[in-house]
């Protein structure tokens, strides 16, 4: 535990100086900051942010880690020929990844918040489930990276597939969904889709989201039939639990690919 | 010291390791040879447990490697390429190292006074010019005191002057009674400094003895010409 979090530390203090996480919390800080300013700071500033973390969050997370851990691969080496284990080397490279961008993320949406506290009139509930739901995107979507790099000797290859990962769960996805529905038009659907729904994290947490606020219209096809299926408190236990299912998972499959793995 | 036995590594369809089966005597630098992509770096990784074999077995000191990590605390290694974290310096490596290996004895600072960094120790690493980042490398391989060092091409990119502190910190510590494994594209460089030779070919060893052996089974008076001969018997073979 010790030795994960030594080096989870000298990684969060070569990953906080990169122009790139700087740029990453100074762009949050600016929205959100301009949404609260001209938006009036009530629900609709809080939605039009949760449209920009659902998608965002996951692409830089993804992104950002798969190139950082390419980058790294001899560092990386550096750590495995220490005497310490591989699991440790693993736990201490995922925290120093994901505590940084998570942590970015909720600072730079917090402050404006705290600042404009009087404005606010949105639900300081909704907003903490905002913040929530931004970590939990940034850990599956490190973790993510992770299972990709592990897995993939050519980081070219690696960045594409993460890139791919990406735009298959936050845009392709809904579309194969609908395709789907249209097509099965005449059969009672709402069972699958809520499985469907299940196996795609943005999508849960969109619907995670999107349930604190009394805009059904905007949950989408699946957050309707979940809504409808489930009523709102059981639906949100729903949710979280998958979103927490979705953060181990990954990160299970990643740590295990990097066990295997030869450097 | 290290003794490997039957080692067979493929990545995909290439065998990079054959049965491969090799004793490193202790207190001596053992000069790893062979062509390019014959395997030298796999066998060096996979004494760190950075490879996995497929079959076979490395023991150092009669104790099998993988069963756990503290092994690699008696061992220093210098990797062929030197890329570090780039925002981090070169002393918050070092910090970094010293704090995960709590190290029981002083750290070795030798080469650190000897290769004249100046202000470079404390740039970020990405500001660094490769030999300056080789030079970090060798420190940090001997910072330790590990009683086996595995130096990887560890004088590539390093100007004389530093190629030659490095040199005779070698010599130095093999003295000590350190054992050394060490690849080298540079015969001549090897001719200096190994007792011992392993030639390694095809992932399998060519050769494995002293020097001088080798020599006068090649009735050759340099390594250079000594592992020529042999690649000549090989293809005649």
């Amino acid at each position: 535990m010790k030795t994960t979090a030594k080096v989870a530390g000298y990684e969060i203090r070569d990953v906080i100086r990169s122009r790139w996480l700087i740029g990453y919390a100074l762009f949050f800080l600016l929205i959100t900051d301009a949404l609260f300013r001209f938006g009036g700071g009530g629900e609709k500033a809080l939605l039009s942010l949760v449209n920009v973390v659902l998608f965002l969050i996951p692409l830089v997370a993804i992104v950002f880690s798969t190139v950082y851990l390419y980058a790294a691969r001899e560092f990386i080496e550096l750590l495995l020929a220490q005497p310490i284990r591989r699991s440790q080397v693993f736990s201490g490279l995922y925290l120093g990844l994901a505590l940084p961008l998570a942590l970015s993320f909720v600072a730079a949406i917090a402050v404006p918040f705290m600042v404009h506290r009087g404005a606010a009139t949105a639900q300081p509930g909704t907003f903490a489930a905002l913040l929530l739901i931004g970590v939990a995107l940034t850990l599956i979507f490190v973790a993510l990276a992770f299972l990709i790099v592990a897995r993939t000797e050519d980081r070219m290859k690696g960045l594409g597939i993460a890139v791919a990962v990406w735009l298959f769960l936050a845009v392709l996805y809904d579309g194969l969904v609908l395709l789907l529905v249209s097509i099965m038009a005449d059969h009672p659907v709402e069972r699958p889709l809520l499985a469907l729904m299940l196996v795609n994290p943005m999508d849960l947490a969109r619907v995670a989201l999107l349930m604190q606020f009394d805009v059904a219209a905007l949950l989408g096809y699946t957050g309707a039939i979940l809504q409808k299926f489930f009523g709102r408190s059981v639906g949100i236990g729903a949710t979280s639990l998958a979103i927490l299912v979705w953060v181990v998972a990954p990160l299970l499959a990643g740590m295990r690919a990097f066990r295997r793995k030869d450097f | 010291m290290i003794e490997a036995r039957q080692v067979t590594k493929t990545f995909g369809k290439l065998t990079v390791l054959d049965q491969l089966s090799l004793t490193i005597r202790p207190g001596r630098v053992t000069g790893l040879v062979g062509p390019n992509a014959a395997g030298k770096t796999t066998l060096a990784k996979i004494v760190l447990g950075l490879v996995k074999p497929d079959s076979g077995s490395v023991e150092i000191d009669g104790v099998p490697i993988g069963a756990d990590d503290s092994y690699r605390s008696r061992i220093g290694y210098m990797p062929q390429l030197a890329r570090f974290p780039e925002n981090l310096s070169a002393r918050e490596l070092f910090e970094m190292l010293t704090d995960l290996r709590r190290p029981t004895r002083d750290v070795d600072d030798e080469l650190l006074h000897h290769f004249e960094f100046g202000g470079a120790l404390d740039k970020p690493v990405r500001a660094l010019s490769g030999g300056t980042r080789q030079k970090v490398n060798a420190v940090i391989a001997f910072m330790f005191r590990p009683d086996l060092l595995i130096l990887d091409e560890p004088t590539a990119g390093l100007d004389p002057v530093a190629s030659g502190v490095l040199k005779d910190k070698v010599m130095a510590e093999r003295a000590a009674g350190k054992t050394f494994l060490l690849t080298s594209h540079i015969m001549s460089e090897l001719d200096e400094l190994a007792d011992d030779v392993a030639f390694i070919n095809d992932g399998k060893v060519a050769f494995a003895g002293a020097l001088g052996e080798l020599k006068t089974i090649t009735r050759q008076s340099n390594l250079e010409r000594a592992i020529a001969e042999m690649m000549k018997r090989g293809a005649a073979a």
